[in-house]
């Protein structure tokens, strides 16, 4: 392979990545855009949503439905694993986050964390500790473009991953609920004066935003071929690193931000020694904070605290 | 009310068995049933012991206002006392320790009071000072490392390494520090995760200096010398410190001396400023704390104290490896902290106790032990914020509240 196709080839690995980084992202921001906490939970979230999908896709292969009507059977794995998450991502926010919404914000997060290290156990101990193998639906045939190849499936997730973030941008900005969302997000006191029941928008962001995250659960088990009951850890790093670098609390920015992790993250694998691609992502996640802590597209600082 | 909470019961069993069916069930490709039956059998089984305690308690009368629930008599009790007896008492059952138990027993003991001076350290940064310090647990790792590499490539003792390695402990804390001081207190939770996770992936990947995921091992011993007079002159004899007992009269004694350490701070000037920012810091700053500064030294003393750890944990076992260092060891060193309650000096020591023996005591449950954990410090977070023994400063301020109302 030429070094341009190669290059070309990294591009689409980025996209792809980047794709999936940003669906992640958006559940962070979205969270924290509400109630202005991270919701440590997401990763795992994020892997349950993997998890229901290979169990959901397994069952539906066993008796040869993905061959019959594909685009049928990803809807159901695709639903069901969005539907079970949000359903836990509701419980999650009711048992760990709700009764401290008002209490300190050390308080939180600590609360957050232990929800993390309680869901991912959880998993480890009902899922078991090895990885559990994706039934391959895709195959190997793609597209050739000057020599790099997108696969079938690249496409199709990216697509996936496209049309979910644009109909989000759709429901926050377009619909009542969406609004309310919005103006809960902005100032919640007065958000409540004006009669938006505050407890529902929160509610149906902790749906909206894990289900998100199940569909790129989803989506990395189907590429990679397994999940893993603690891959939700550093998957949760790197789009949180895609939330900050967009500015959190900005739907477009953690869309530019996946993507310019997972182009950092590609390119430094592709051509850098990849053991330090990690310690990469962490160090510009940290930098951002650091010079620029409202991000690319997010609000300033002052303006978020006010 | 009754009716009520009944039919909270009803709907929380049925999102529990939502939550749990398909994850429990489908571990291999064909439903197991019991599995699910019985997970659903705990967790419904704990939901209704939750409702239970809560219908006694509010069917019993009220209080007396100023009534005092029995854990504050018992500590009342417990401070008459003088001091000289319970703690004395206390020192003395717990120096005797090696001497009745076995050496399985001493070997957790060790582990035990390695975890509560990591405890201890992360209580600066998280109790006093009110930062999440996610990372933490990589001071531990620059102490283990730093102590390995200068005894194996520069062959220097235990007790040469130790200051070096604890002023290299508190350099990085300040690194890891001085970027995160204008930021928020999330904000900085993940910083310093990755920071923690920098310097671990740094160990593992820096195969010519640290051996990479194989780990440094072959380290020499802590050692003591004393003198003989044997051969007609003054010599030094070495005793070196490789038995379980005299490891643990070591890390006992470090034990100590940060228990002192901690509290002589807590009580300074230092550990008043450290509250102030905990509870305001923009009070604080208009007060004439120096925040940054003050702020940086948290960080700085509570690595410090984990290095002293780390190069002991080293000296004990005579090797390390990357993956002693783990996210997850992080978290349970915080876990302790919030169990004990946040400052609260006795609390950590008990919540240390508690945590890491009881794994110990129960082996059958051992992997039901992060679970735990996780689930120990949402619910301390929900129901006990201030943890099973609360600071003293923290319980003036809760009665101080009350009085106001």
């Amino acid at each position: 392979m030429d070094q341009s196709a190669f290059i070309l080839q990294q591009i689409v690995n980025a996209i792809f990545l980047g794709s999936i980084y940003a669906l992640i992202a958006l559940g962070y921001t979205m969270v924290y855009g509400i109630i202005e906490l991270i919701n440590f939970a997401h990763g795992e979230l994020f892997t349950a949503g993997a998890f229901i999908g290979v169990i959901v896709l397994t069952g539906l292969q066993s008796f040869g439905f993905v061959e019959s009507h594909f685009v049928i059977s990803m809807i159901i794995v695709f639903g069901l694993a969005m539907a079970y998450v949000a359903v836990l991502g509701v419980a999650v926010e009711h048992v760990a986050y709700k009764p401290l919404r008002d209490s300190s914000r050390l308080a939180a997060l600590l609360s957050a964390l232990g929800m993390s290290i309680f869901l991912s156990n959880g998993m480890m101990l009902s899922q078991g500790v090895s990885d559990r193998a994706y039934p391959p639906v895709f195959g190997v045939q793609g597209i050739d473009i000057g020599g790099a190849i997108i696969t079938n499936g690249q496409i199709f997730i990216v697509l996936l991953a496209i049309a979910m973030m644009i109909a989000l941008q759709l429901f926050v900005h377009r619909t009542r609920l969406g609004k309310a969302m919005r103006a809960t997000a902005q100032n919640r006191t007065m958000a409540r004066m004006l009669g938006i029941d505050i407890d529902q928008t929160i509610r149906i962001t902790f749906m909206i935003g894990p289900a998100l995250g199940a569909a790129a659960g989803v989506m990395v088990g189907l590429h990679y071929g397994a999940v893993r009951f603690d891959m939700g850890f550093i998957f949760m790093i790197k789009a949180f690193a895609a939330a900050i670098l967009g500015g959190i609390g900005s739907i477009p920015g953690a869309m530019i931000g996946g993507l310019t992790i997972g182009a950092i993250e590609v390119f430094w694998a592709a051509f850098l020694p990849s053991a330090w691609k990690d310690v990469t992502t962490f160090t510009v996640l940290i930098l951002v904070l650091y010079f620029k802590p409202s991000g690319l597209l997010g609000e300033s600082e002052s303006e978020v605290r006010v | 009310m009754v009716r009520q909470e009944l039919k909270k019961l009803v709907i929380y069993g049925f999102f529990l068995a939502i939550i749990i069916t398909p994850m429990v069930g489908f571990k291999n490709n064909d439903f197991d049933a019991a599995r699910v039956l019985q997970t659903l059998a705990v967790l419904i089984g704990l939901l209704v012991l939750n409702l239970i305690v809560k219908l006694v308690r509010s069917k019993r009368p009220q209080r007396a206002p100023g009534h005092k629930a029995w854990g504050e008599r018992v500590r009342e009790r417990i401070e008459q006392i003088p001091k000289v007896f319970t703690l004395g008492g206390l020192i003395l059952i717990t120096a005797m320790f090696p001497v009745f138990a076995d050496n399985y027993m001493i070997d957790v003991a060790i582990t035990c009071l390695i975890y509560i001076t990591l405890g201890l350290g992360l209580n600066i940064v998280v109790g006093l000072c009110g930062l999440l310090d996610l990372g933490y647990i990589a001071f531990y790792a620059v102490g283990a490392y730093t102590y390995s590499l200068l005894n194996l490539k520069l062959g220097l003792s235990f007790w040469a390494a130790l200051p070096i390695g604890v002023v290299l402990g508190m350099t990085c804390g300040c690194i890891i520090g001085y970027p995160t001081l204008k930021m928020r207190g999330d904000y900085l939770a993940i910083v310093t995760l990755g920071f923690g996770e920098i310097i671990r992936l740094v160990l593992n990947n820096w195969d010519s200096l640290t051996a990479g995921p194989n780990g440094l091992f072959g380290m020499q011993r802590a050692a003591l010398y004393y003198p003989t007079f044997q051969d007609g002159g003054l010599s030094w004899a070495v005793y070196n410190i490789k038995s379980l007992p005299s490891l643990y009269y070591l890390i006992y004694i470090i034990v100590i001396l940060t228990i002192i350490g901690v509290r002589r701070l807590d009580n300074s000037r230092i550990g008043r400023a450290w509250v102030a920012i905990r509870e305001d810091e923009t009070a604080a700053e208009l007060s004439g704390v120096p925040t940054t500064w003050i702020k940086l030294l948290a960080y700085a003393l509570g690595a410090g104290f984990a290095s002293v750890a780390g190069a002991f944990f080293a000296a004990k076992l005579s090797y390390t490896n990357p993956n002693f260092f783990l996210f997850m060891e992080s978290c349970i060193v915080l876990c302790i902290v919030v169990l004990g309650g946040v400052g609260s000096i006795p609390g950590i020591i008990v919540a240390g106790i508690v945590l890491i023996a009881a794994p110990e005591i129960f082996r059958g449950l051992e992997s039901y032990r992060m679970l735990a954990f996780g689930g120990i410090m949402t619910t301390m977070m929900v129901l006990k914020p201030e943890g099973l023994i609360p600071a003293k400063r923290h319980k003036r301020e809760f009665i101080e509240t009350k009085s106001n109302e």
